[in-house]
């Protein structure tokens, strides 16, 4: 009777599948528009215009075909979604095929009665960013004053009787907030709280040094999420990963390239990952010339990295192939030049010493000399 | 603010409003879905979640268990606390 699985934590106990599976979960990012310009954006550093951006109606087409495809999730992202007028519409439309719907916001842009308005359309869930716990660190983190506003909206979601994750992503500059971030996802009466950790691919790649935390902020991070996940067990559930700079074994992709994600761009394009436009030998197809299961099972994007047959070793003949996969194929790409690579988070890379001049530079970059944030804008 | 929930035979379970639990045709199964979460439910656990819609307490649920499948009561009641209590600590069952 205890034998539910976790799709998501635990793929390797998933039966071999043929290799093209169900997918579980599209992201849609509705726009790249957004008020905020975070140094460790995930957006691609070409931004699309609003111009390009994708109509209604062809939102709603790709909604149907993920659903009939077995596709359980939508998240709607950016960008800043809420700058689209026609946000409410796409949740209703995906709320009525049965989806699980997902703002993925930095709420600046929300008030009470387009809440309300999302609630009734049948949003499921929202997940509200933070940069910070005070309002001075969080504005300069985002290059906007909207920390208050963030507040103000986490309570009305809650008043909506919306759930709520608080979304921090952590790092030299703010983890010594951790604690307090804990604390104000449990005052807010969050249901969840991710700590992410800033990748560094895109934006974030401008910014490393800046933002890659030491080993010993990391220890002490990883101390109080342990000790907090035990005190608030049953309260607010924490999702942590620890920075893969400092990981002896890489995360696993997207639960495996092309296995359970896809994200489509505002502009259409259809990505296994969000950040594979930074990979430049990978060409996209798009929703407004194909279908989105045609995309899924014969884009050469999704093909190239997919499955175990494209790996090198160690990884060919490495037990972990199917659980880690063989770790991000942008970070592999952006350290190394070659997104074919094992992804130098790996312990077992053969370019693992590519992370030893980031980490010196963390380890002795003095707190007064940090450099100076790369800010996210439209025309880099 | 909420206290962890514990779960007896007088809690009255149900999904919280994040939690959609529905049949997947694709896959064949029922699932809970939450956010970045998807639970598959093997065929008994679904029974037990179906059941668990907010308007009986667990002593009914297990009664309802014991007789369909005839099985000592006792050993029913432990297995659902423990399974609904796995589900409350994640965050997918609240009273
Ligand atoms: S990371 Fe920051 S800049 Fe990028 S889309 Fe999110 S809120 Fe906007
Ligand atoms: S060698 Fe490859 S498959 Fe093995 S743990 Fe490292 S990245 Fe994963």
């Amino acid at each position: 009777m205890n034998d539910m699985t976790l799709v998501a934590d635990k793929p390797e106990t998933k039966p071999a599948k043929k290799a093209v599976g169900v997918p579980y979960a599209v992201l849609a990012e509705l726009t790249h528009r957004c008020p905020l310009q975070c140094p460790y954006c995930s957006n691609p550093v070409e931004l699309e215009r609003a111009g390009n951006e994708i109509d209604t109606e062809t939102w709603k087409r790709v909604i149907d075909e993920a659903e009939a495809m077995g596709i359980l999730h939508v998240h709607f992202s950016g960008g800043e979604p809420t700058v689209r007028k026609d946000l409410e519409e796409l949740v209703a439309h995906a709320a009525e095929r049965g989806l699980y719907t997902n703002l993925i916001t930095s709420a600046v842009l929300l008030d009470e009665k387009r809440l309300m308005g999302l609630r009734d359309a049948g949003l499921d869930h929202v997940q509200i960013s933070f940069q910070g716990t005070d309002a001075d660190l969080a504005n300069r983190v985002a290059g906007f004053k909207g920390h208050a506003k963030k507040l103000e909206v986490a309570r009305l979601v809650r008043k909506a009787g919306l759930p709520l994750t608080v979304n921090a992503v952590m790092h030299r500059q703010n983890l010594h907030q951790l604690r307090s971030m804990i604390d104000m996802a449990v005052e807010l009466d969050a249901e969840r709280l991710e700590v992410a950790q800033v990748q560094y691919y895109g934006w974030a790649l401008k910014n490393r040094d800046a933002f890659l935390p030491t080993r010993e902020q990391l220890d002490e991070a990883t101390a109080i999420v342990e000790e907090a996940r035990v005190r608030l067990k049953g309260i607010l559930a924490i999702d942590y990963v620890v920075p893969d700079y400092y990981a002896q074994r890489p995360k696993s992709c997207m639960g495996g390239w092309g296995r359970q994600f896809l994200n489509i761009t505002p502009a259409g394009k259809v990505l296994p990952c969000h950040a594979a436009e930074s990979i430049p030998s990978l060409e996209f197809d798009n929703v407004k010339d194909k279908s989105l299961a045609w995309i899924w099972e014969n884009s050469s994007a999704f093909n190239k990295y997919r499955g175990t047959d494209w790996m090198p070793e160690p990884c060919q003949s490495c037990d972990r192939r199917e659980i880690d996969w063989g770790g991000c194929r942008c970070q592999a790409f952006a350290l190394t030049g070659d997104a074919g690579n094992t992804d130098p988070a790996c312990a077992k890379s053969p370019q693992r010493d590519v992370l030893r001049d980031p980490l010196e530079a963390a380890r002795t970059i003095d707190e007064n000399d940090l450099p100076d944030f790369v800010y996210r804008r439209i025309g880099g | 603010m909420s206290e962890r929930t514990i779960l007896t035979e007088d809690s009255v379970p149900k999904l919280p409003r994040h939690a959609k639990l529905r049949f997947d045709k694709p896959r064949d199964k029922w699932i809970i879905l939450a956010p970045e979460r998807v639970f598959e439910l093997d065929p008994i656990a679904s029974e037990v979640v179906r059941l668990c819609d907010g308007s009986k307490p667990v002593n009914e649920v297990v009664d309802t268990l014991a007789a369909k499948y005839e099985a000592p009561r006792d050993v029913i009641a432990k297995d659902v606390i423990d399974m609904l209590q796995g589900l409350a600590d994640k965050g997918f069952v609240v009273t």
